[in-house]
C-alpha cells in the first residue's frame, strides 16, 4: 500500500476502488466473528475456496468474509448477494451446492430459512422476521465490509466522512453536528457525546488531550461491542479520527480488553493499515493534522471498563476508580484532558457525519435518537445481535424479533444492562427502550446485554448469580462495595438453601440501599440493583423461598426434589445418565428415584422423552 | 476561596480543601477509618460520607476524597447519612469485631447489634499502611494485591520486602489491630496479622530503629532516648 499524501490522492484511491466494486457478480458472503467461527464458519469458508477453486468459478462468484451480521442462532450462515439469498446453519457439505446454484442464478429451495411461526420458506434475508424488524444502520455495514482489508471499508465509503471534516477545516462544526445530532453515549450512562467533545475541545492548557475507546466490555451475556470491534474496526478509528479533529486531541487510545483475541487481532490489522495509507499518525493525508492511536489491552478486570479505573489501567496502575471530581475531561490519563467514549458511540460518529446529524436526529424519538445495538440472549428462540431505533418497544424486540420464547415456558422478565442493570417484568414489555424509561423502571440501559428470562429462572438466583459475579469484581476499595456484594451474596445464599428469614429479607434490603449509597463508582452504586429490582417486581418468589422453602422456578437445588411420574414407559434412559445410580426400574416399568442419592443435577429430566420427571 | 454552606452554615475555604477538611474546620465531627492527615485522602472506608446537593438529586458523597465546589450544601449528619453510616459500622462490626477503634465507633453511633454472620479478619483494606509506607516512609514495600473478595495488602509475592525498613510505621497506623498491637503481654504483642507483615523486631540484626514509629516499641520494648 501506498502512503496517501494529499486529501486529492484519497479521493482517487476512493474512486477506484468504488469503480472496481461491482456489485452484480454473485458475492458469497460468510459472516465468520468470534461466535461464527465457533459455530463452523472456518470450514464453511474453506470449502467454499475449494468449491471454487475447483469448478473453476472465480471472477465470476466472489467470497467475502466478514464479521458477525448477528443472527448467531442461524449460524454459520451464508448470504448471497446481490439477491440477498439468506442460506442458515449451513454445512461445510452443502457448499458444493450452494456454489453450483449461485452460479448458475438459482435458489437452493430446501437450505432457506423456515419462518417457525407461518411454516414458510423465505429466500432474503430481510423478510426473515429476526432481520424485518431491526433498522441495521451500524450492523449492516459487517454485511458489507471485510474487516481485513481497509480497501473494503474504503470503498464502500469509508474515510470520506473524516476527511470531510479535514478539509472543511472547522472542529466547531464537526462538534455542533454531533451536538444536533443528540447522540448519547452507548456504554451505558447516557451523557450526550458532543457535549463531552465540546468540553474536551474547551480544554487548553497545551499538555496534549486523550481520547480514549473504552472496548472493554465485561457484562456477562453482552458482546456488541465485540462484533463491531471484529466486523467493523475501521469505523472505530475513523470515528476517533473525527473525534480528535473536533476536540484538538492528539492521542488515541483504545482500551480493548484481552479476552477478545479476535478484536485485538482485527484492531491491530485495521490500525496497522491505516496508519500505512497514512490516515493514522503525523500529518494526516499531508495536512498538518497529526493523530495517533495506540492499542491498550486489558487484563480481564470488570472494573476497568469504569472510566476513571479504565485511566488508571492505561497509566499502568492498579485498576482502580478514582473520586470524580476532577472528572477525566479535565484530568485524565497522566493528568491530561481524557474523553472517554464507548465503541459503538465511536461507529456511530463516522455516519452521523457521512449521512448529517439531521437524519441521525430523526430516528428514534427524541432525547434517545439513533439506533442501539442489544445482544439478546437466554430463554430466546432467535439469540443473536438486534439492532432497532431507540424508543422500540421491550414486547417488539422479544417477540417480533426476538421470536418469543425457547422452549414451552413463558417469558416470565428481561434482565437489561448486565450486573448493574435490573430486572424488567413481562407485564412492563411495553416500555419503550431509552435510558430513561428503563431508568425509571429500575433498570438501566447499560451497554446493551438483554437476557431474556422464562419461569424456568429463579429470581433469587438470577440475583444470587450477579452478586457472585460482582463479589469477585468489585475492585475492593470501597469497604461497603467489597463487603456489602459480599453479604448480599451470603443472604441470597441463605434463601436459595431454604435458611433464609424474614428479617434477613429486610437486612438485604436494607443493605442493597446502604451499598447504593455510600460507594464511590458506577460499580458500586448499581451492584444492588439486580436485587432491588427483583425483591420489587418478584418478591413473591423470595417469600416462597423463605416461607414455603420451595423454588417456584424449581431452579434452587436444596427446595426442589425429582420424581418420576404416570407418564414413564420404562425406557431406561434415565437410568443410564443419572451419574449416582439414583434410579431404579425394570424395563417397561416405571423408574423410581431415590431421594437419598439424587444430587439433583436434571439429567434424567433431559434424557426423559415421555416428560415424566418432575421437579417439585 | 470557596463559599459552600455545612449544616446551614456558610463557610470559606481554600481551593482545594476538600469537604473533611471544611467540615473539620467548622468542628463537625465526622468517623474516619482510612484518613490520616499527612496522607493522600483515599476514600475506602466510606464512614466519612455527607449528604451533598439540594432537593431530590441529594447524593451520597466521601468528604475526605470530594473538593469543596462553589455554592455546595452540605449535611453531615443527615438522616441519610447516618443510616448508611450506622450499615457501614455494622459491616465492619461483623467482619472485624475485635478492634477496639471499630467497637467505639460503633458504639458511639448506637450501633449496638450486627446481623451478619460473624467473622474474625484483621485487616479492613483501609489501605492507611500502603500509603503510610509509601508516602511518608518513602518505602513502598507492600501494596494491594488482587481485588473484590480476594484483595489482600502485602508485599510482592509474599516474599521479605527489600525496601522495607521494619519501622512499624504500617502497624502504627493500623486502626483494626490496635488493640493486640497495645497488648501488655510482651509474648503476644505482635500479632503479624496487620499488612501480612512480620513483626518490625523479629530480625534485630536488620532492624534500623532510625524509622520506628513504636516508642517504646511494644514488641523488643526498646525505648529511644
Amino acid at each position: 500500500m501506498k502512503r496517501l499524501t494529499s486529501i486529492g490522492e484519497f479521493a482517487a484511491f476512493q474512486n477506484r476502488l468504488s469503480a472496481a466494486r461491482s456489485p452484480h457478480i454473485p458475492t458469497l458472503v460468510i459472516p465468520a466473528g468470534a461466535c461464527g467461527q465457533a459455530s463452523g464458519a472456518n470450514e464453511l469458508i474453506r470449502a467454499a475456496k475449494r468449491e471454487i477453486g475447483h469448478r473453476q468459478l472465480e471472477g465470476r462468484i466472489r467470497l467475502r468474509v466478514t464479521g458477525c451480521h448477528g443472527f448467531c442462532e442461524m449460524e454459520p450462515s451464508v448470504l448471497v448477494e446481490p439477491d440477498r439469498t439468506f442460506y442458515p446453519r449451513v454445512k461445510p457439505g452443502a457448499m458444493a451446492r450452494i456454489v453450483e446454484a449461485t452460479a448458475s442464478g438459482q435458489v437452493l429451495g430446501d437450505l432457506l430459512f423456515t419462518d417457525p411461526a407461518t411454516g414458510v420458506r423465505v429466500q432474503k434475508q430481510d423478510d426473515v422476521p429476526f432481520f424485518r424488524g431491526q433498522t441495521r444502520t451500524l450492523l449492516s455495514h459487517m454485511e458489507t465490509t471485510d474487516p481485513l482489508r481497509i480497501e473494503s471499508y474504503v470503498a464502500n465509503g469509508g474515510y470520506s466522512a473524516a476527511i470531510k471534516v479535514v478539509e472543511r477545516r472547522d472542529p466547531r462544526w464537526v462538534v455542533n453536528e454531533v451536538k444536533a445530532s443528540g447522540l448519547r453515549g452507548r456504554g451505558g450512562a447516557g451523557f450526550p457525546t458532543g457535549l463531552k467533545w465540546e468540553r474536551l475541545a474547551q480544554q487548553r492548557d497545551g499538555k496534549g488531550k486523550f481520547l480514549v475507546c473504552n472496548a472493554d466490555e465485561g457484562d456477562p451475556g453482552a458482546y456488541m461491542d465485540r462484533s463491531v470491534l471484529e466486523g467493523n474496526p475501521h469505523s472505530i478509528i475513523e470515528g476517533m479520527i473525527i473525534g480528535a479533529y473536533a476536540t484538538g486531541a492528539d492521542t488515541g487510545i483504545i482500551y480493548v480488553r484481552n479476552e477478545y483475541p479476535l478484536a485485538v487481532k482485527h484492531l491491530s490489522i485495521a490500525l496497522a493499515q491505516a496508519r500505512e495509507l497514512g490516515l493514522v499518525g503525523r500529518s494526516i493525508l499531508g495536512t498538518n493534522f497529526s493523530f495517533e492511536i495506540d492499542l491498550v489491552k486489558g487484563a480481564g478486570a470488570f472494573v476497568c471498563g469504569e472510566e476513571t479505573a479504565l485511566i488508571r489501567s492505561i497509566e499502568g496502575k492498579m485498576g482502580e476508580p478514582r473520586q470524580r471530581p476532577p472528572f477525566p475531561i479535565e484530568r485524565g490519563i497522566d493528568g491530561k484532558p481524557t474523553a472517554i467514549n464507548n465503541v459503538e458511540t465511536w461507529a456511530n460518529i463516522p455516519l452521523i457525519l457521512r449521512n448529517g446529524a439531521e437524519a441521525f436526529a430523526r430516528t428514534g424519538t427524541p432525547g434517545n435518537s439513533g439506533t442501539k445495538i442489544f445482544s439478546l440472549v437466554g430463554k430466546i428462540r432467535n439469540t443473536g445481535l438486534v439492532e432497532v431505533t431507540m424508543g422500540a418497544a421491550i414486547q417488539s424486540i422479544i417477540h417480533d424479533i426476538g421470536g418469543g420464547p425457547s422452549g414451552k415456558a413463558r417469558i416470565k422478565a428481561v434482565q437489561t444492562g448486565g450486573p448493574s442493570g435490573g430486572c424488567i417484568p413481562a407485564e412492563r414489555f411495553d416500555l419503550p427502550i431509552d435510558y430513561d424509561s428503563l431508568a425509571k423502571a429500575g433498570s438501566i440501559m447499560g451497554s446493551g446485554g438483554m437476557i431474556v428470562m422464562d419461569e424456568n429462572t429463579c429470581m433469587v438466583d438470577i440475583a444470587k448469580y450477579f452478586m457472585s459475579f460482582l463479589k469477585d469484581e468489585s475492585c475492593g476499595k470501597c469497604f461497603p462495595c467489597r463487603k456489602g456484594t459480599q453479604r448480599m451474596h451470603e443472604i441470597l445464599e441463605d434463601i436459595s438453601k431454604g435458611q433464609g428469614t424474614r428479617e434477613q429479607l429486610e437486612l438485604l434490603e436494607e443493605l442493597a440501599g446502604a451499598v447504593k449509597d455510600t460507594t464511590m463508582c458506577g460499580l458500586g452504586q448499581t451492584a444492588p440493583n439486580p436485587v432491588l429490582s427483583t425483591l420489587h417486581y418478584f418478591r413473591r418468589e423470595y417469600l416462597d423461598h423463605i416461607e414455603r422453602k420451595r423454588c417456584p422456578a424449581g431452579v434452587c437445588r436444596d427446595l426442589i426434589s425429582f420424581s418420576i411420574g404416570e407418564t414413564c414407559d420404562g425406557c431406561h434412559a434415565c437410568v443410564q445418565v443419572c451419574p449416582e445410580g439414583a434410579i431404579a426400574g425394570k424395563k417397561k416399568q416405571r423408574h423410581v428415584i431415590d431421594p437419598v442419592k439424587c444430587v439433583k443435577c436434571g439429567a434424567c429430566q433431559s434424557v426423559c422423552k415421555s416428560e415424566a420427571v418432575f421437579v417439585a | 476561596m470557596v463559599n459552600l454552606t455545612i449544616n446551614g452554615l456558610r463557610v470559606s475555604v481554600e481551593q482545594g480543601a476538600t469537604l473533611l477538611e471544611a467540615t473539620r474546620f467548622l468542628g463537625f465531627p465526622i468517623p474516619t477509618l482510612c484518613h490520616m492527615d499527612g496522607l493522600s485522602p483515599y476514600g475506602a472506608c466510606r464512614l466519612c460520607v455527607v449528604e451533598i446537593g439540594q432537593g431530590p438529586g441529594t447524593r451520597l458523597v466521601s468528604s475526605c476524597t470530594y473538593p469543596a465546589e462553589e455554592g455546595l450544601q452540605v449535611r453531615t449528619a443527615s438522616s441519610r447519612v447516618l443510616r448508611a453510616r450506622r450499615m457501614v459500622l455494622e459491616l465492619l462490626l461483623a467482619s472485624c469485631p475485635q478492634s477496639k477503634t471499630i467497637q467505639d465507633l460503633a458504639s458511639a453511633h448506637g450501633v449496638r447489634r450486627q446481623r451478619f454472620r460473624q467473622e474474625h479478619e484483621d485487616c479492613i483494606l483501609c489501605g492507611l499502611c500502603v500509603r503510610m509506607c509509601s508516602e511518608q516512609m518513602m518505602a513502598g514495600a507492600i501494596g494491594f494485591r488482587n481485588r473484590g473478595e480476594g484483595r489482600s495488602i502485602g508485599t510482592p509475592f509474599d516474599a521479605k520486602s527489600e525496601v522495607c525498613r521494619l519501622c512499624g510505621g504500617c502497624q502504627y497506623v493500623c486502626p483494626a489491630c490496635q488493640l493486640r498491637c497495645t497488648y501488655t503481654e510482651p509474648d503476644k504483642a505482635i500479632c503479624g496479622g496487620c499488612a501480612n507483615l512480620s513483626a518490625p523486631c523479629v530480625e534485630k540484626e536488620r532492624f534500623d530503629d532510625m524509622m520506628c514509629y513504636l516508642n517504646p516499641c511494644v514488641a523488643c520494648e526498646i525505648r529511644k532516648d
